[in-house]
């Protein structure tokens, strides 16, 4: 995936503690664009197939 | 063909293994890492990269859970940065033990043998829960946000120097600070849980700070201490990158659907499914760590079942049950237009 390995043990580390933090903020900021994004659409597609 | 070093249906089971998890997690508030773990010692993880890569996917989904709740109520700072220390210390004398055992060959035993106490109590514990909500005629026994707990008045009344003052007007003995943040430390690097589901009834009961106070505080200590636990197993290369970071996908989407059922679906109602997974979860491990005591493979497929098969079940129960009351808030709008028409 990322490549640690040649790293010094505490850079590895503190890598790894930053790509966890920064997955975490891009899926909660990008579902929360994809829920904003398709909650209308969802909407819109109900409405017209009822 | 492999991605990320793992098989299509890995990929998929952790994908959609992250969903449910975060489904629970996001409707029940916990079930987070503590599923996470055994789930990789049974698929033949070694205990150390399982334990980091669940105390990984904790601190992922803590990063989530803070955004969610960046307004993380009542903290109390100094408790917090105390609890960070000593729940970082626990942590790593949790992570040397670990790593101890395992040179001795047993550490992926006792990790099992935790999580079939661990998961059953708590298991047991929802389902009494579960059948005292069915006797219960009226929620008079409710406590006000607000109360500390006598149990913890109790303990704040043995003045063991030194005292500390909380933000919420009492004091506590810096000695129960150490006891209950260490000892919930050595837990989770133990097992590799976040071990939220202790650390805030530690800091309700034992140190005695208001509920609100309490889960604030937790989760600002448990995001810190999550990240010092990456960082702990990180060092010794005991966290599957790839794992996690499949885990978070799912779960990141399953929190956001968990939360947002709490809206609609009683928890009453769904918490007995609750307890019996977890029931169900301890048997997975429990039937697990026998085969490997029996030397035999056999019930390796039937422990995958009980662990993961549970999760999904009790999720898709929350799911379904979201499903047929969006079907009938729209019936009900459906006829109520009729009726106007």
């Amino acid at each position: 995936m990322i490549e640690f390995a040649g790293l010094p043990p505490l850079a590895q580390a503190t890598a790894l503690v930053g790509v966890v933090f920064l997955q975490a903020v891009a899926l909660y900021v990008g579902y929360g664009i994809l829920e904003r994004v398709a909650s209308p659409l969802i909407d819109r597609v109900t409405s017209a197939s009822a | 063909m492999e991605l990320l070093g793992l098989s299509p249906a890995l990929l998929a089971l952790f994908v959609s293994f992250g969903f449910a998890v975060g489904v629970l997690f996001g409707f029940f508030g916990m079930g987070g890492s503590f599923l996470i773990t055994p789930t990789l010692l049974i698929l033949g993880y070694p205990a150390p990269v399982a334990i980091g890569s669940g105390l990984a996917f904790y601190f992922g989904t803590s990063v989530i859970a803070v955004l969610k709740h960046y307004d993380v109520g009542q903290v109390d700072y100094r408790l917090g940065a105390l609890l960070f220390v000593v729940l970082s210390i626990g942590i790593e004398l949790g992570s040397r033990l670990v790593f101890g055992l395992e040179a001795l060959g047993i550490a992926g035993l006792v990790t099992g043998v935790a999580y079939v106490v661990l998961l059953a109590g708590i298991g047991l514990l929802f389902l009494r829960r579960a059948y005292r909500l069915e006797d219960a005629e009226d929620d008079d026994d409710e406590v006000s946000d607000e109360e500390i707990p006598p149990v913890a008045r109790k303990i704040q009344s043995y003045e063991v120097p030194p005292m500390l003052s909380l933000t919420s007007g009492g004091r506590a003995s810096l000695w129960t600070i150490l006891g209950s943040g260490g000892g919930v430390g050595l837990i989770s690097g133990l097992i590799g849980v976040g071990g939220g589901f202790i650390r805030m009834p530690a800091i309700y009961y034992l140190i005695g700070t208001p509920l609100t106070a309490a889960v604030g505080t937790s989760l600002f200590a448990g995001l810190f201490s999550g990240a010092f636990g990456t960082f702990t197993y990180g060092m010794s290369g005991g966290v599957d990158l790839a794992v996690v970071s499949l885990l978070l996908v799912g779960s990141a989407l399953g929190a956001r659907i968990g939360s947002a059922a709490t809206a609609i679906v009683e928890e009453d109602d769904v918490i007995v499914y609750f307890g019996i997974m977890m029931v169900l979860a301890s048997a997975g491990i429990g039937l697990s760590e026998l085969a490997n005591w029996l030397g035999t493979g056999a019930l390796d497929v039937l422990s995958v079942v009980l662990l993961v098969g549970s999760s999904f079940a009790v999720a898709s129960i929350i799911l379904y049950q979201v499903l047929v009351s969006a079907e009938g808030a729209e019936t009900d709008t459906q006829s109520a237009t009729d009726s106007k028409g």
